[in-house]
């Protein structure tokens, strides 16, 4: 690390240091490997994985993407490899990078989720993202998102067994976000990260039925981004916990309004599907900015705008 | 290595209904692509988001060309349809692993392309004609495109729909007309072709790769959307799925199931 300049773009998560507040968003970056030959990940604030679980998943059947106007539809299903392989391949691949590791957990049952979070409480990973928002998966995922009383369960029994800092993922799907982000603080989080995909759905009027085979999918992409700006500084107003704003960033000007509105850090999700290297560009695109308002310091910003 | 260049169109030309015939100057990705890869088209329309995955039908790594015979179906390649030489196009490639050419060396293959998965056999049947016997056999509703391509290197059976050129029906029943059997197969098209090969060939004990068709997001391996499914647990997924654009698009067909 640079010792004689302090870095202007460090923020803190829960007591972790990031370099940037640039990190990758859940199920978009796979654990690394594949964007690695496009983006030098130790410049990266941080990765966060693919939804992990305590057993492989098979996920939905395909189509399982479609593209919408300025955005796309997924319905991945939470396809993963478990967590005995993850633990075996995906996080030593992580462990030669110098950047935050957080770990997306997913389950059906509070049972499986803490399976999982027991099973990462000796590995060599920053934070966990419980991810109780996925509206691609009948049980668990956003069943436990949608319910205030079931995002405060679910998080105290996560919290009691967690060795890492507990990041709460929420859904955008709900009628009222304040509440469920103080549901998260009430169940002991250490900060939420928001917003998972928006439910949508698209039909294909030649063949008259439903484009994915999921029927319905999690929308994200450029088009949702100004909702997810709106959720996030209604989150920041509701709660004091640190903030991973996420949905449709795509470049350093869309970051920064996430980051005035109370983000300390934000994920880069579909963007990379666009654009490999968008999470680098996004990260100068920061440094230009400071540089442009001289500012020394990039957590003067978060949530500079009530 | 895999990556993201700004690609200058030489020439574009409809050649059949729908079906038109880009040459794009990208020399790195020339440089090192090989039959039965494809790249990643971003089209300059940005509520367009995800790029569209087309094969490589031609490539040429002198001139630092590729050449991308593509159907237009949807909007996406509707605006690339409209673009003019001098235009520029973000391409990131070469993605997927291509067909093992080195299995067809010496021996009577059989490239079997059926409607838009005709085009990548073409490269693949230039990059045999001197090492292997090559025998393209290619199906179409009518109008039989780029064959004049295939005859300058291979023998060609063609199939149509309508009986216009060659024999009448699909190209199951052109292989079967003409009656000798293949020694390997390379093969693209629809998932019924597909289906019907892979039947053929297990019974026969032919070796037999297909180049699969799905859906894509990402087009590295990173986003899981492309999967195929497989007979045996993946070593990636540790599921019954792969990723078509990273673990293929070419699987040997007794891996896979369609």
């Amino acid at each position: 690390m640079n010792n004689e300049k302090k870095n202007r773009l460090a923020v803190r998560i829960a007591g972790v240091e990031l370099k940037n507040p640039v990190m990758t968003a859940s199920g978009t970056f796979g654990s690394g490997a594949e964007y690695s030959e496009f983006v030098d990940l130790n410049k990266l604030g941080g990765i966060t994985t693919k939804g992990v679980a305590n057993v492989p998943w098979q996920g939905n059947p395909v189509p399982r993407v479609a593209e919408v106007y300025g955005g796309m539809l997924n319905a991945i299903g939470l396809q993963n490899p478990g967590i005995d392989v993850f633990c075996k391949r995906d996080i030593p691949f992580l462990q030669q990078f110098d950047t935050v590791k957080m770990i997306n957990v997913c389950g059906h049952t509070t049972e499986e989720y803490v399976a999982v979070v027991e099973r990462l409480a000796e590995e060599p990973v920053d934070l966990l993202e419980i991810n109780i928002s996925c509206p691609n998966v009948k049980e668990g995922g956003i069943a436990f998102g949608t319910d205030p009383k079931a995002v405060e369960a679910i998080t105290r029994a996560v919290k009691e067994k967690a060795k890492q800092p507990v990041i709460m993922k929420l859904s955008p799907n709900v009628a009222d976000i304040g509440e469920m982000a103080r549901a998260a603080e009430a169940g002991g989080a250490d900060g939420i990260s928001l917003i998972n995909t928006l439910t949508g759905m698209k039909i294909d009027i030649n063949r008259r039925s439903f484009v994915l085979a999921n029927k319905t999918g999690g929308m994200s992409g450029p088009a949702v981004k100004p909702i997810a700006v709106r959720m996030v500084w209604q989150a920041a107003q509701a709660v004091k916990l640190p903030i991973i704003g996420m949905g449709g960033i795509a470049t350093a000007e869309d970051a920064l309004e996430f980051i005035l509105a109370g983000a300390t850090a934000v994920s880069v999700g579909t963007a990379n599907f666009i654009n490999p290297t968008a999470t680098l560009e996004i990260v100068r695109g920061l440094e230009e900015y400071l540089d442009k308002y001289s500012i020394s310091d990039i957590n003067e910003l978060i949530g500079a705008v009530r | 290595m895999k990556i993201k260049e700004t690609a200058v169109i030489v020439s574009q030309k409809q050649i059949s209904e729908g079906i038109y015939d880009l040459v794009l100057k990208t020399p790195t990705i020339a440089s090192q692509a090989v039959p039965g890869q494809f790249v990643n088209v971003f089209t300059p329309d940005k509520s367009k988001l995800l790029p569209r995955p087309i094969s490589l039908c031609g490539i040429d790594a002198e001139e630092g060309t590729l050449r991308l015979v593509y159907r237009a179906g949807g909007e996406g390649t509707k605006i690339l349809a409209g673009m003019q030489p001098g235009e520029t196009l973000e391409l990131l490639g070469p993605l997927g692993n291509g067909f093992p050419l080195e299995e067809a060396a010496g021996k009577r293959v059989y490239l079997i392309g059926g409607g838009i998965g005709v085009p990548p056999l073409l490269q693949t049947a230039k990059a045999l004609k001197d090492k292997a016997e090559v025998i393209s056999v290619m199906g179409y509703r009518s109008d039989c495109f780029l064959r004049e391509d295939f005859e300058a290197v291979s023998e060609m059976l063609i199939a149509t729909e309508d009986g216009s050129t060659g024999t009448k029906g699909n190209v199951m029943d052109a292989i079967a007309a003409d009656g000798r059997v293949p020694e390997v197969i390379f093969a693209c098209g629809p998932a019924p072709m597909l289906r019907a090969l892979k039947a053929y060939a297990l019974e026969r004990n032919i070796p037999c790769w297909l180049s699969m068709e799905e859906r894509m997001a990402c087009g590295i391996g990173a986003c899981l959307a492309c999967v195929c499914k497989t007979t045996e647990v993946d070593a990636h997924s540790q599921v019954h799925n792969t990723r078509v654009c990273k673990d293929g698009p070419v699987f040997p067909a007794q891996e896979i199931e369609i």
